[in-house]
């Protein structure tokens, strides 16, 4: 037994020396991924999308342009310690007794979990605020209204809007419930989305996830490592028409709730038609392996298409959309069930386009027009869409450029 | 709530770190917390003498007993301050305001006895004796106002107690509808004080959800059910109404008895955060309209936490403008904000509409409105007690 015993701990002392990786995994997870929030663009973009989003959309309850100043001022001080995995101001105990605490305590021992916050600016930002009106970018349109549309007017529009997002949701919740702390007086909270998984990958190194259909998605998204195609579809540039949104994007969010039961009831070959590839390994139906190029020629025995014109593949194709791209950056989200025991659940889409009339609105009118996916299991609920300005350097704060 | 900047919050955190954990003697610059180490036997104060000021006592309850910590004046009798109720591994702040002179720190393990003394002297620096003595007589000016505008709103409310009392038990219910919320008015601006004499206040103002299986529901809101009832099921026998009415102006008359003894007192803190708890009030059930199930005169009583939160922050007023001037322009501006929103759906004087006509949109701007006073509002005590 002694001799055993030794000769363990000799092996465990080897293993701690020459190889770091197998003596930490017995040991807790810990996300001590961080990244920095100032930079050319806003973080939370083509940053490798994290796991878990809390999304919140607010309503300006002033038309003061200095008291938004001085919360976008707030904001970026408290994003940049949130992303640093730091407490606010005296923290969440170390402030006067009497008081309540500068941070809600939530987050407390937790890494920085890979946090990203973004921030962006509805239309209602520009007519509600002096000043303002003439520097609304002609790229922030009101959206239309889509086919099939049939929206809850509570997860509709407002005029500012914050992503964060994080490896674990507590860190996500903490940023969001501080950051509308410090917005009281100025914006309140309109509408907010939980999301619990990712359903896109914005980097080559990230794994495909699926969503709540069980399919791979996003497995065409626009990756970060594609630095021409994201210049080009994703970075809005001076020239565009709005000089202060030089290195921004436009942030379509969509909420996307699924039949879930009835997709369920739905046969393989049926769930397989409406995507246009397979459950399985997401190869199209055309063949091939996940990332192998669909082939929409390509006829089977009964003289049509293997992947049928209406599915979501063949339709939401560049080819089929004039080559127009977006880089996604949904996630699956569930609120409980409704008052008739279904599911409420689905994808809370995001999407970064340097131009939302030409990227978007197109290719949505073509999906709810004629999406087997669309038309039969989807139904969107909520709808928005925000100008996320260019990114800040030192001592400036997020958006200054709109202001300045 | 103020942002520090990252140097400046990570510097204080290290330095505050440091001296808890190696009991490191510090320099006692009036800014830094002064460690104490409390045990069962021993009571060892970091250092032994602070400028003038606000002095900060770091105090670790290292013992196994409840312990508290005391600032005594010379004479070893009276109390300038204290924390209680610390137990064993507990470490708590004390922020006092201490004048030139001599004291002594106190520990006492048990929290009985007359503990382990230690003396300690105050010397002098820029915040001079004087300004100190101005601050404790601005505080209790405060205290003193506060009392008497509470002692005031109770008065009135005994009168149009009793008057709605007598027109319900009359029987003349019109008249007893008329007067319902007006008459409360005066008990929602002082409430927070009512809820400090033991059950007064469920006896007084407790919902029907409020009262447990086979409790009794008595106060404003039974006979509030009782004026407008459901369509069926909430009849009253009239031995159950007087019995009612009388309950309520008995419990109201008690709650004038408490508040015109001459022992009543309340505190900067008390009344600080009695302000807060208006506001927890209106946004908790006022602005949900859960309040006044019945009679949905809701805004009456939003109107007048409002009103009381809004005395007690003028009579904290200059005191918070001493040390935290930017707070006080805030909540200047926001009870301005909220009170405009409010008139636009009626006065006290001239009535409200009731809560049944306001758009779900007009609640969500009311409790926009309040949590932009309610944020800021919540720093008030602590400004105060700097």
């Amino acid at each position: 037994m002694l001799g055993a015993g030794a000769g363990a701990v000799g092996v465990a002392a080897i293993a701690g020396a020459g190889g770091f990786a197998a003596g930490r995994e017995s040991a807790p997870k810990l996300d001590l991924k961080s990244f920095a929030f100032r930079g050319q663009h806003q973080s939370g973009i083509v940053t490798a999308q994290q796991d878990r989003l809390h999304f919140a959309a607010f309503d300006l309850t002033t038309t003061s342009r200095d008291a938004v100043i001085a919360l976008l001022r707030a904001w970026t001080e408290a994003a940049e310690r949130l992303m640093a995995g730091a407490e606010l101001g005296d923290g969440a105990v170390g402030g006067s007794y009497v008081a309540p605490p500068d941070d809600t305590g939530e987050a407390m021992g937790l890494p920085a979990s890979g946090l990203t916050i973004t921030f962006g600016f509805g239309p209602g930002l520009f007519s509600k605020v002096e000043g303002l009106a003439s520097k609304r970018p002609e790229q922030l349109i009101d959206l239309p209204h889509f086919g099939g549309d049939i929206l809850d007017p509570t997860f509709v529009g407002g005029d500012l809007c914050v992503q964060a997002c994080a490896d674990d949701p507590q860190v996500a919740v903490h940023a969001i419930r501080n950051l509308s702390r410090l917005a009281f007086g100025t914006a309140a909270i309109r509408w907010a989305q939980l999301g619990f998984g990712r359903t896109s990958s914005t980097t080559t190194a990230q794994t495909t996830p699926r969503n709540l259909m069980g399919f791979k998605d996003g497995t065409r998204n626009l990756r970060a490592e594609q630095t021409a195609d994201i210049e080009r579809f994703v970075w809005a540039d001076a020239a565009d028409g709005q000089a202060w949104m030089a290195a921004g994007s436009y942030l379509v969010a969509r909420r996307i709730r699924i039949r879930a039961e009835v997709w369920d009831r739905t046969s393989l070959k049926g769930q397989e038609d409406s995507i246009g590839r397979t459950k399985g390994s997401g190869a199209p139906l055309s063949g091939g392996s996940e990332f192998t190029e669909p082939d929409f020629d390509l006829k089977g025995s009964a003289g049509t298409p293997l992947i049928p014109v209406d599915s979501h593949v063949a339709l939401a194709h560049p080819d089929a959309n004039d080559g127009q791209r977006m880089l996604r950056r949904g996630y699956n989200f569930t609120d409980g069930a409704d008052s008739l025991g279904r599911l409420d659940a689905g994808l809370f889409f995001l999407a970064y386009v340097r131009d939302p009339r030409t990227q978007f609105v197109p290719v949505q009118n073509q999906l709810s027009k004629s999406d087997a996916l669309t038309l039969e299991y989807l139904q969107t609920t909520g709808s928005a869409l925000f100008a996320v300005p260019g990114g800040i350097g030192q001592g400036e704060y997020v958006g200054q450029a709109l202001f300045g | 709530m103020r942002l520090r900047t990252t140097v400046s919050a990570a510097v204080l955190s290290t330095v505050s770190a440091m001296a808890l954990a190696a009991c490191v003697p510090n320099s006692s610059s009036g800014t830094e917390a002064i460690a104490v180490s409390a045990t069962d036997s021993e009571c060892k104060v970091a250092t032994t003498s602070a400028p003038s000021g606000a002095v900060t006592f770091k105090v670790t309850n290292g013992g196994k007993d409840v312990t508290e910590f005391e600032i005594v004046a010379n004479d070893k009798l009276r109390i300038i301050s204290e924390v209680e109720n610390l137990g064993p591994g507990i470490t708590r702040d004390l922020v006092v305001s201490l004048p030139e002179g001599s004291y002594f720190a106190v520990c006492k393990p048990g929290m009985v006895g007359d503990g382990i003394a230690t003396a300690f002297t105050v010397t002098a620096s820029q915040s001079t004796a004087s300004s100190d003595a101005d601050r404790e007589d601005l505080l209790a000016a405060a205290s003193e106002q506060y009392i008497l505008y509470v002692r005031n709103e109770v008065q009135t409310l005994v009168r149009k107690t009793d008057e709605f009392v007598a027109a319900y038990e009359a029987g003349d219910y019109d008249k007893a509808r008329d007067m319902y919320a007006d008459a409360r008015v005066h008990w929602e601006r002082i409430e927070p004080v009512a809820e400090s004499f033991g059950d007064l206040d469920p006896k007084t103002d407790a919902r029907e959800a409020d009262v447990a299986e086979g409790d009794a529901w008595t106060g404003w809101h039974a006979i509030e059910k009782s004026l407008w009832p459901p369509a069926e099921g909430f009849e009253l026998t009239a031995e159950q109404q007087k019995s009612l009415a009388e309950g309520l102006k008995a419990n109201i008359a008690t709650l004038s008895d408490e508040v015109t003894a001459e022992n009543f007192t309340l505190d900067v803190s008390q009344i600080g955060n009695g302000a807060q708890g208006l506001l927890d009030e209106v946004a908790s059930s006022k602005v949900t309209g859960e309040e006044e199930t019945w009679s949905h005169t809701d805004l009456w009583d939003f109107q007048a936490n409002i009103d009381g939160a809004s005395v007690a922050f003028g009579v904290l007023r200059d005191a918070a403008a001493e040390t935290d001037p930017e707070l006080v322009e805030t909540l200047d501006t926001r009870f301005a904000d909220l009170n405009a929103l409010l008139a636009t759906y009626g006065s006290i004087d001239e009535g409200f509409v009731l809560y049944t006509a306001l758009t779900p949109d007009q609640v969500k701007e009311l409790s926009d409105s309040v949590n932009a006073l309610s944020e800021p509002l919540s720093q008030l005590t602590a400004a105060v007690l700097q």
